[in-house]
């Protein structure tokens, strides 16, 4: 298919581009495959570059013969076109909405977007799951690599090298495999290095409702625990939602055949659920003329912040049974891929130092969330304007990072990367000129060959020019496990994110940019001390030199 | 002291106050003249004033003892378990007298002395002398007689009481004061009048022959209510608020739906956009304002103060923010001893209307973070002592009774030992140049109104971020003027040892005495490279970190089942370093 087909009117003169908080622009618009594009013809004035990818919703309306689009993006932002002449109007709408919704995942900008940079680090070889395992096999022998999934044949959602117990071997996992949601038998996202517990994660267990059970699957994750030792197994559904799940074959670990296992359950929601909550949120943060008493009842109605403390208090429930209980444990709520990699990364937040770090952040985001197979393609396909109910949308990656933001909030000075780097990663997972976040597991990565054909976004990220902007200037390494509170009152709204396009930040900035100043200047002033009492020292010694006889 | 008969109780408990599982340390109470004091066994010490008592309450006994629960008006509260109902019931009479005083002559400020002699007690007086002020803003002017008015303009803020006007009531004289305010303005001939409350109750007082001004007998003036409501609206909010805020176990959508049904942030809402309207008119209109409510000293304080704020980054200073206080609250009438409950009186006068403007005046800091000289410390210090009755600025009803009471010679003043420390209070990012002459212009859009933490629980510190941007950027900057100390030092001896090598006539001892080392400095001048100083240990003090602070589960009941072997949590405050 060509774009040209259908791009009906790729340019048009006269329009005029109102975003709030900024002065009206007028311009050429001009589409392209993959951009909607204004530039003013006078100079010096930026140029808007919008991927269509980006747009999750337009709205078209009409004054006499001027027609006005009203674009709304997957990253809450909301522009207005007037464009002058009904009939350029429609096919401009219309040509966006063909764009913005591609079927085909070959047709996405990353296929086509040719890099402007020198590639230093390819990033699609920056976080290599055996150069992970590297660094737990110098604390443990226990664990091993499998490359049972090697075809993507016993798990089409895992990548092809997982951790797993040394004990077991891979027709073990075969069978462990048969009896875990889609596939996903139960491996190690996490060794906690200081006491040797670990996290393991998986699908639910496929008891249904006579019971069923798998030997092999009791081995496994008994394979992990020490003599005499006890685990923990959290499920992040409620133990009703859990029991209505062997109804459809699901199930969880009964305490009869798991006895070395104490299974807590929480509840974390997911679907729709979610998405509605996205949806209200960012539907009262848009509204400005809401009295006090409406915002606030919109903001507890959105349910958002709720969300946010059960993913929280649940991350920090699984740190605590890690570090404090001195337990292993096992997280799984249906299929594995949503609530659960929010608490096994969240947890790895709070117990690991290094995950604080923009490497270590990014080798999580890899682990946890992308070979783990967390279906990005199908969970960010829409944001807070869509309409289409679809149930596989839900901004289940946007909450972890909101979870993030509320201990970095908390923490300051324990990251190494700033609000931004969380900003910037929210709006490539939901549209990007790199191929990081296509597909929705490794398997289909495989196929779209997309470590061929797109540029990954930590090649780009890694560079010094860029990672200076994502940099925490405060961040001095904290090795210690970081207890967040999760009180209503220790909770924020994130407005980095939702009020971004709502508010003018510029005193916000000012005073930023003033706290860099001041630690960039006591960087340069303990330099010049250090130095100049090096050559004082020097002079002294040659002093001391003529003066001894 | 007559009133306190029991002046030591072991073995009492202080209660986490939002453990679900009744989590507390055991230590000592002792009871003084002037506080309670509570010694835990970590030597940790909880001081409460008496007169920061707001309410003292004994709870029905329980097999652990007798609960005593401290509500204090700087939003601390305590529970205590007394294992002896004797005990406690003598601490709890005790405190029911110490902390509700009859006369002001009781009240701390008569006995506290910092052992100052009485010249320098008096100067701390003069500190802030409002007659200065004025002539800062310079009135009187050929427009003005001493009264109240904005340096930069031509227009001016006046504040007055409401009319008593009735229904058809009129004063001639107040017409022509009016008409005069509005010709001392120069540049434009109409004035607003700006009538804090809500149009119902302003309505309403005129049954009780008050009122509001009736434009058709005035003028030149435009009226407008704003619709603040009154203290017993406020007190009643404020107090939901602390319920809510205050609820164990709270939930995301409990403490939202309070927030809202308390309507606190919206009364604070509505004080801002009063005080947003007046710098309107006056900076955009170049209009006069006269300011008044109904009795003229709550509302009518909140905004005038409020408004000059906005529209003088004078008072945005440390010092001028004191004036400001002294000059719109102390000097023009504030109640601050029936407010804040100093004595023992109706309670139906108490009210936190000052508290509310502190709130105000936190959110603008929120919102312009480099406008002010001061930080949060500040106001929350300021706010501690409008309660203590440990200085005399804030006894008292009014100037009249302030000068009755002799204040100035049996009391001191807190503004000279505010500044002594004003270190403490200094905003970091604080730019005094870009500032200087502007005009705030906050967006009171509703979502930039939020819970204050830091004030409401400021004694909850497991509520707090556990690591401080803001004292970490203040302690650098502090270091970075030792740091330019240093330099100097540095440099003017490096010159000297330089002059030295090639000025050969310089004796050794004549260069001796010129340049004394002192062995302090010769020490820290060591060829080691230092690396980057920590700013202070203790800033990086990671407080109430501990899982078990934060209650991310119920685990009395999720882990002490006998099953599996469990470590026992630790309990307490866990100190990390970092």
């Amino acid at each position: 298919m060509e774009f040209a087909e259908l791009i009906k009117t790729p340019r048009v003169d006269n329009v005029v581009l109102h975003r709030p908080f900024y002065p009206a622009v007028e311009g050429t618009l001009c589409l392209t495959g993959h951009h909607l594009i204004l530039s003013s013809r006078q100079d010096n004035t930026e140029e808007l570059w919008l991927l269509h990818s980006n747009i999750d919703a337009i709205d078209k309306r009409f004054v006499g013969s001027l027609g006005t689009i009203i674009i709304k993006c997957k990253d809450f932002r909301i522009i207005q076109l007037d464009i002058p002449g009904m009939e350029e109007c429609l096919n401009i709408a219309s040509s966006i909405e063909a764009l913005s919704t591609l079927d085909s995942i070959t047709l996405m900008y990353p296929f086509f977007y040719r890099p402007m940079f020198e590639v230093v680090e390819d990033g699609w070889h920056s976080f290599l799951p055996e150069q992970e395992f590297e660094l737990y096999s110098s604390a443990t022998s226990e664990w091993r690599l499998s490359y049972v999934n090697k075809e993507f044949a016993v798990c089409p959602s895992y990548p092809p090298i997982v951790i797993v117990p040394k004990s077991v071997d891979d027709e073990a996992l075969r069978k462990v495999a048969t009896f875990r949601h889609g596939g996903r038998f139960p491996v190690l996202s996490y060794y906690h290095k200081k006491n040797g517990m670990v996290i393991m994660r998986s699908g639910q267990p496929l008891t249904g409702t006579n019971g069923r059970r798998c030997k092999e699957d009791e081995k496994l994750i008994n394979a992990t625990l020490r003599a005499g030792k006890r685990g923990y197994i959290i499920d992040t559904r409620s133990l009703n939602v859990a029991q209505q799940a062997r109804a459809k074959g699901g199930g969880f670990e009964q305490e009869a055949h798991y006895p070395q296992w104490r299974r807590i359950h929480k509840s974390i929601e997911r679907y729709h659920i979610l998405q509605e909550s996205l949806i209200k949120l960012v539907e009262a943060c848009n509204e400005q003329a809401h009295n006090m008493d409406r915002w606030l009842s919109k903001l507890e109605a959105s349910n958002w912040l709720t969300h946010i403390k059960e993913i929280l208090t649940t991350a920090c429930l699984a740190a605590q049974c890690i570090d404090r209980e001195g337990a292993s444990i096992l997280v799984h709520g249906t299929e594995g891929i949503d609530s659960t990699l929010q608490v096994t990364s969240l947890a790895q937040i709070i117990l690991e130092p290094r995950s604080r770090t923009i490497r270590g952040f990014e080798a999580l985001i890899e682990r946890e969330w992308l070979q783990a197979g967390h279906p990005f393609q199908q969970r960010c396909a829409q944001s807070a304007y869509c309409s289409s109910k679809q149930k596989w949308e839900a901004p289940v990656f946007l909450l972890f990072l909101d979870c993030v933001w509320q201990i970095l909030r908390q923490f300051p000075c324990s990251f190494e990367f700033n609000e931004h780097f969380l900003i910037m990663l929210f709006e490539h997972a939901y549209a990007s000129q790199f191929g990081t976040f296509l597909g929705n597991n490794e398997s289909e990565k495989c196929k779209l060959k997309l470590q061929q054909k797109t540029m990954s976004l930590w090649s780009w990220v890694n560079r010094p020019s860029e990672l200076s902007k994502f940099t925490n200037p405060l961040f001095e390494a904290n090795n210690l496990v970081i207890w967040p509170s999760v009180a209503p009152q220790s909770l924020q709204l994130w407005e980095g994110i939702f009020l971004r396009w709502n508010r003018t930040s510029k005193y916000l900035d000012e005073a930023y940019e003033e706290m860099v100043n001041i630690i960039e200047y006591n960087k340069e002033l303990q330099a010049k001390v250090n130095i100049l009492r090096r050559q004082l020292a020097e002079l002294e010694t040659e002093d001391g030199m003529q003066e001894s006889p | 002291m007559e009133h306190i008969r029991t002046t030591k109780v072991e073995q009492v408990k202080l209660l986490d106050r939002f453990s679900t599982n009744n989590k507390s340390l055991t230590g000592t109470l002792y009871l003084t003249a002037t506080h309670l004091l509570f010694i835990d066994s970590h030597q940790k010490e909880t001081w409460i004033l008496h007169h920061h008592i707001a309410s003292v309450e004994k709870l029905a006994l329980t097999t652990a003892g007798c609960p005593l629960v401290i509500q204090c008006k700087n939003f601390r509260i305590v529970h205590f378990i007394v294992p002896r109902e004797r005990d406690c019931h003598d601490i709890y009479n005790s405190l029911l007298q110490l902390s509700k005083q009859a006369k002001y002559e009781d009240l701390y400020a008569f006995s506290y002395n910092p052992k100052q002699n009485d010249s320098e007690r008096l100067q701390g007086w003069q500190l802030i002398d409002l007659a200065e002020e004025y002539k800062r803003m310079g009135v009187p002017n050929s427009h003005w007689q001493l009264s109240d008015a904005n340096r930069e303009y031509k227009a001016a803020i006046c504040r007055c009481s409401q009319p008593l006007s009735g229904f058809s009531a009129r004063c001639l004289e107040d017409e022509h004061l009016l008409q005069a305010i509005s010709k001392a303005n120069p540049v434009n001939r109409y004035m607003y009048v700006i009538d804090t409350r809500p149009k119902l109750n302003a309505m309403a007082n005129r049954a009780a022959g008050k009122g509001y001004e009736n434009e058709d007998n005035y003028s030149n003036i435009r009226f407008q209510f704003v619709g603040i409501e009154n203290i017993h609206v406020m007190r009643s909010s404020l107090q939901k608020l602390l319920e809510v805020s205050g609820t164990k176990g709270l939930s995301v959508n409990d403490f939202y739906s309070g927030l809202e049904s308390s309507g606190w942030l919206r009364h604070i809402k509505a004080v801002m956009d009063a005080a947003i309207f007046l710098a309107k008119a006056i900076m955009v209109e170049n209009a006069s304002v006269l300011v008044h409510c109904s009795d003229g000293w709550d509302r009518t304080s909140q905004v005038c103060s409020l408004g000059s704020l906005l529209l003088d980054s004078y008072y945005r200073t440390i010092k001028g923010f004191m004036v400001l206080i002294e000059k719109d609250w102390i000097s023009f009438g504030h109640k601050f001893s029936e407010r804040c409950g100093h004595l023992d009186g109706d309670p139906k006068e108490v009210s936190p209307v000052f508290t509310q403007f502190l709130e105000c005046v936190w959110h603008l800091t929120e919102q312009f973070p480099q406008a002010f000289e001061f930080n949060e410390e500040f106001l929350l210090q300021i706010h501690e002592h409008i309660h203590s009755c440990q200085f005399g600025n804030f006894l008292g009803n009014c100037q009249k009774e302030r000068e009755e009471l002799k204040l100035k010679e049996k009391t001191y003043s807190l503004w000279p030992f505010l500044l002594e420390d004003q270190k403490k209070y200094l905003n970091p990012l604080y730019s005094s140049k870009s500032q200087r002459f502007t005009v705030l212009e906050p967006n009171t859009v509703s979502f930039n109104f939020k819970f204050w933490r830091n004030m409401y629980h400021q004694f909850d510190r497991t509520l707090h971020p556990r690591q401080s941007v803001f004292n970490i950027i203040m302690n650098m900057n502090e270091q970075n003027k030792q740091l330019q100390k240093d330099i100097q030092d540095l440099e003017s001896k490096i010159k000297q040892r330089k002059n030295k090598q090639t000025d050969g006539v310089l004796t050794k001892e004549l260069l001796h005495s010129v340049c004394p080392e002192s062995p302090t400095l010769k020490t820290s001048l060591c060829f080691k490279e230092q690396t980057l100083l920590p700013v202070n240990d203790a800033l990086r003090t990671i407080e109430g970190s501990s899982p078990a602070d934060n209650r991310y589960s119920e685990y009395a009941e999720e882990f002490s089942k006998p099953e599996p072997a469990v470590v026992s949590l630790e309990y307490g405050v866990a100190r990390m370093t970092c």
